[in-house]
């Protein structure tokens, strides 16, 4: 059989993306988290970055939070806000660079959110329309 | 006996009421379809979830500290009933099902001297509860002017009873919706969410898998559970959506079809009495003439 393993992208509204991958690369909580076949079973967070799936095709999703769940080869990701990235334009992207900047200059949020918020910048700004 | 002319404004009547109910019957046919997509589209979501928590569940060896969203406060006295209803009426027992489930539920805690609390959400279950339970109502949600329920409106809600359990204003929640079976059956349904229940503890012992957390078991936790709660009630919604177009459906086609057997009715006894009227004039001239 071959090396790969299935995905699968669920959001609240619907089932963004089921597919097979050979190898999918994760922005965890605690840093980036590469998954092959037979990884062993793993529950993470996401914090927010890229979702690489590597097959034939690469595809690629920006993510802000949610749920990773990988058990019997099969790698699920809840989350609310996966973006397929070449549906991301130059101008949206621009809005949410300075809408998580204007978050970030706030100062009544915690620690934990301005940790996120700068991933998410982070992210934002190496894209690379 | 009513006159002509009567009957002739009662069919117009029914016949203009069974044009309002066809018209009814279509909007909710076609709403129908969309609701019960994202109805299905939206349940492996909370499924999948669920299967998640269960197997963080499993791997706690230290129920002890367990966070109490999970497990409870460990005491078992007063209820948060959340009852989800629709805005809007004339969607036949959709309504009624729901409240008449969720006053069994108060009527039994209050028996057994539990203390109650209800948020309710959706107008038509205000109307339905306050006479009876009023008193106990805490708060009232509703989403009339939102043309859909998005999950933005699930989590206010599951922020608020969030909220709620962090003040210690209750020990057990239960949400009252309406499961979407199909477009005939909706089965209403009482869904304790916290504490989680979880009757696949004991009977899939075999297949625990030893996960790996990032970070670890509680803190998981206690980021999921929230979510979790915010999940369990847009699924509620997007049954309860699902449900009342489908049951406005069924009850406006039913009403189609009886203005449409009361019209025939009518009309039979329009007739009838028009050719009444018509042989008794006849019978008068006739015996007007004879006498001559």
């Amino acid at each position: 059989m071959s090396e790969q393993f299935t995905v699968e992208i669920i959001s609240p509204n619907e089932q963004t993306l089921k597919t097979e991958a050979r190898e999918v690369s994760l922005p965890a909580f605690e840093g980036e988290v590469g998954i092959l076949k037979n990884h062993i079973p793993l529950i993470t967070f996401l914090r927010p970055g890229l979702i690489k799936i590597f097959n034939e095709t690469d595809q690629i999703y920006f993510v802000e939070d949610g749920t990773v769940e990988f058990a019997n080869n099969n790698l699920l990701i809840l989350t609310s806000t996966a973006k397929l990235m070449s549906s991301i334009d130059k101008k949206s992207l621009e809005d949410l660079i300075n809408e998580a900047e204007d978050k970030i200059n706030d100062s009544e949020i915690s620690d934990k959110e301005r940790y996120l918020l700068s991933y998410k910048i982070d992210t934002l700004k190496n894209i690379n329309l | 006996m009513p006159s002509l002319d009567d009957l002739k404004k009662r069919i117009k009547s029914v016949k203009s009421t069974q044009k309002i109910t066809k018209a009814m019957k279509m909007v909710a046919a076609a709403k129908l379809r969309k609701a019960q997509e994202n109805a299905e589209k939206g349940r492996p979501y909370s499924q999948k979830m669920q299967n998640i928590i269960s197997n963080l569940t499993r791997s706690i060896n230290d129920p002890e500290n367990a966070p109490k969203l999970l497990v409870g406060t460990g005491k078992d006295e007063t209820y948060l009933c959340v009852v989800l209803t629709a805005d809007r009426g004339l969607c036949g027992g959709f309504n009624s099902n729901i409240c008449k489930l969720a006053k069994n539920n108060f009527k039994s805690l209050l028996e057994k001297g539990k203390k109650l609390k209800i948020i309710a959400v959706g107008s038509k279950g205000v109307d339905q509860i306050k006479r009876e339970f009023g008193k106990y109502i805490i708060k009232k949600f509703s989403f009339k002017e939102k043309k859909q329920i998005t999950f933005l409106e699930a989590e206010i809600i599951g922020k608020e009873i969030m909220h709620l359990f962090q003040n210690n204003e209750f020990d057990k929640c239960i949400l009252f919706y309406n499961n979407f079976k199909n477009v005939i059956t909706q089965i209403p349904q009482a869904q304790q969410i916290i504490p989680v229940k979880n009757d696949s503890l004991k009977t899939q012992k075999e297949d625990v898998l030893s996960y790996e957390f990032e970070p670890e078991e509680d803190e998981i936790l206690e980021d999921l559970l929230p979510k979790n709660i915010s999940t369990q009630v847009f699924k509620a919604f997007l049954e309860n959506a699902a449900s009342e177009q489908g049951s406005r459906m069924t009850a406006m086609d039913n009403a189609t079809r009886n203005a449409g057997e009361l019209v025939d009715k009518l009309t039979i006894n329009y007739n009838r009495s028009r050719q009444a009227s018509i042989t008794k004039e006849l019978i008068e001239i006739i015996s007007g003439a004879e006498s001559l």
